[in-house]
């Protein structure tokens, strides 16, 4: 292959956006190159390859960049038509997917960030807002393997987030939304999620993360 | 399969409900129009789209599809064999299309909106420079993606075309308020070339709200309440 065919990936190893790329790519069976990005110093290359938004992930292929995962993803799912299909065929329950992983991303993602982590005096709201929206979520999932039936696809890989930053976010900050007890489908889900042979091959080691997440965040106490 | 009763759940005012209009003008699907009274939200509305509440929903054969970016993709597929291809073909393409429309609805149209909301001088200008700026984001667009041709999809009306011009009515509306041309012939030429093919496109006059009517439509809801 020559070198504008190979797919490169500009990514952050904590970073479950980058992650979402990644695990795309392992599904398909797509090789890529991975190039790390440098937390707190936006380097060159993304500058470069990203000039509106500034952030990662981006995709490089064919000596184009491509940037926003979900954005990514879908460009992954119609360049690749390999035998592993992350969206349906469907065009109903491919808008029910591309609705979920939305959901996922501007409402509940954003919720338990600011929740954890977010100014004080918003954070009792963004907590009943971020349980909403998993309570939601959980309702979706139901007792199906994966929101996308029996294999891991859109809404699944979109949610990676609560698959497994989730957990490792609520013992760094202290804050606790999702619990066992209450979400029983989601805790399901994101055990059989992360044991995937292809996903645990690119997911951040717990340690490390946590470690990440305090030094950038802070503690909840702190103002 | 595109058989079954469509209707849409909307408001004339709405540039998000206008999206999935466009598209299905574009595909000649009849459908019947359920207009929302503004200020409260039907039982229909409130029971199609539990989770945002929000307009614009597509029923199909009773089933309801949300959110206007994710309807016209929907539409697009389900009448595929109908009209033009509303997203590109080409892989590359498509993804350009689904970037800049999740920026038209996540930065520039926020600064849009801020614009009507701004209050004072200082305010305005700020998000005036806001505007041009990501106008000149999109006039770059509108070259890479349109490749000479008179829309950013091409020869006919696309995904990012209806995404953009949907808002082309309230940005109508906001000049006017600023008594200030947000798209400029002299800035960005082509857009505002674009501007007027698309406003003019049979799929889409039927739709586009009259800037005096959405205009006063404007002043109602963003008037101050009474001290």
């Amino acid at each position: 292959m020559n070198q504008d065919e190979q797919v490169k990936v500009l990514g952050l190893w904590g970073s479950p956006f980058s992650k979402r790329v990644e695990i795309v790519l392992k599904l398909k069976g797509i090789p890529y190159e991975y190039i790390e990005d440098v937390y707190g110093n936006k380097s060159p290359m993304l500058l470069k390859y990203n000039p509106i938004h500034k952030k990662v992930p981006v995709l490089v292929h064919n000596g184009r960049s491509i940037a926003e995962s979900l954005v990514i993803v879908e460009y992954i799912e119609d360049t690749w038509k390999t035998s592993y299909m992350i969206l349906p065929q469907d065009p109903y329950e491919r808008a029910m997917a591309r609705f979920w992983a939305k959901y996922v991303d501007e409402k509940v993602m954003v919720a338990m960030w600011k929740a954890c982590w977010g100014p004080k005096s918003e954070r009792e709201k963004e907590t009943k807002e971020a349980y909403e929206g998993l309570k939601y979520l959980e309702k979706e999932l139901g007792d199906k393997h994966f929101f996308g039936g029996e294999t891991i696809g859109f809404v699944d890989i979109a949610a990676d987030f609560i698959g497994y930053w989730l957990g490792i976010v609520q013992e760094a900050s202290g804050v606790t939304i999702m619990t066992a007890e209450e979400f029983p489908n989601l805790q399901r889900w994101s055990k059989e999620f992360i044991s995937n042979n292809f996903i645990k091959e690119v997911l951040p080691p717990k340690q490390k993360l946590a470690t990440l997440l305090k030094a950038q965040f802070g503690s909840v106490t702190s103002d | 399969m595109s058989s079954g009763e469509v209707k849409l759940i909307g408001a004339w005012a709405s540039p998000f409900v206008m999206r999935p209009r466009v598209a299905l003008n574009l595909k000649s699907v009849p459908y019947e129009f359920l207009q929302e009274t503004f200020g409260s939200k039907s039982e229909l509305l409130l029971k199609s789209n539990p989770v945002h509440k929000k307009i614009p929903v597509l029923l199909h054969a009773d089933k309801p599809v949300c959110e206007s970016n994710i309807i016209v993709e929907y539409i697009d597929e389900t009448w595929s064999s109908s009209g033009p291809s509303i997203l590109p073909s080409h892989p590359y393409d498509r993804a350009m299309a689904r970037f800049w429309a999740a920026y038209i609805d996540e930065k520039w149209f926020v600064a849009l909106r801020n614009f009507l909301k701004a209050e004072g001088e200082e305010d305005k200008k700020a998000v005036i420079a806001q505007m041009e700026e990501g106008n000149a984001l999109l006039e770059k667009a509108f070259i890479d993606c349109s490749k000479g041709k008179p829309f950013f999809n091409g020869d006919n009306i696309g995904y990012l075309d209806i995404s953009l011009g949907s808002f082309l009515a309230w940005l109508r509306v906001t000049e006017l308020a600023a008594s200030h041309k947000l798209l400029d012939e002299a800035k960005t030429p082509s857009l505002c070339k674009w501007a007027e093919l698309f406003c003019n496109d049979p799929a889409v006059k039927p739709v586009m709200p009259e800037t005096a009517k959405l205009a006063e439509f404007a002043k109602k809801i963003f008037a101050k309440p009474q001290a």
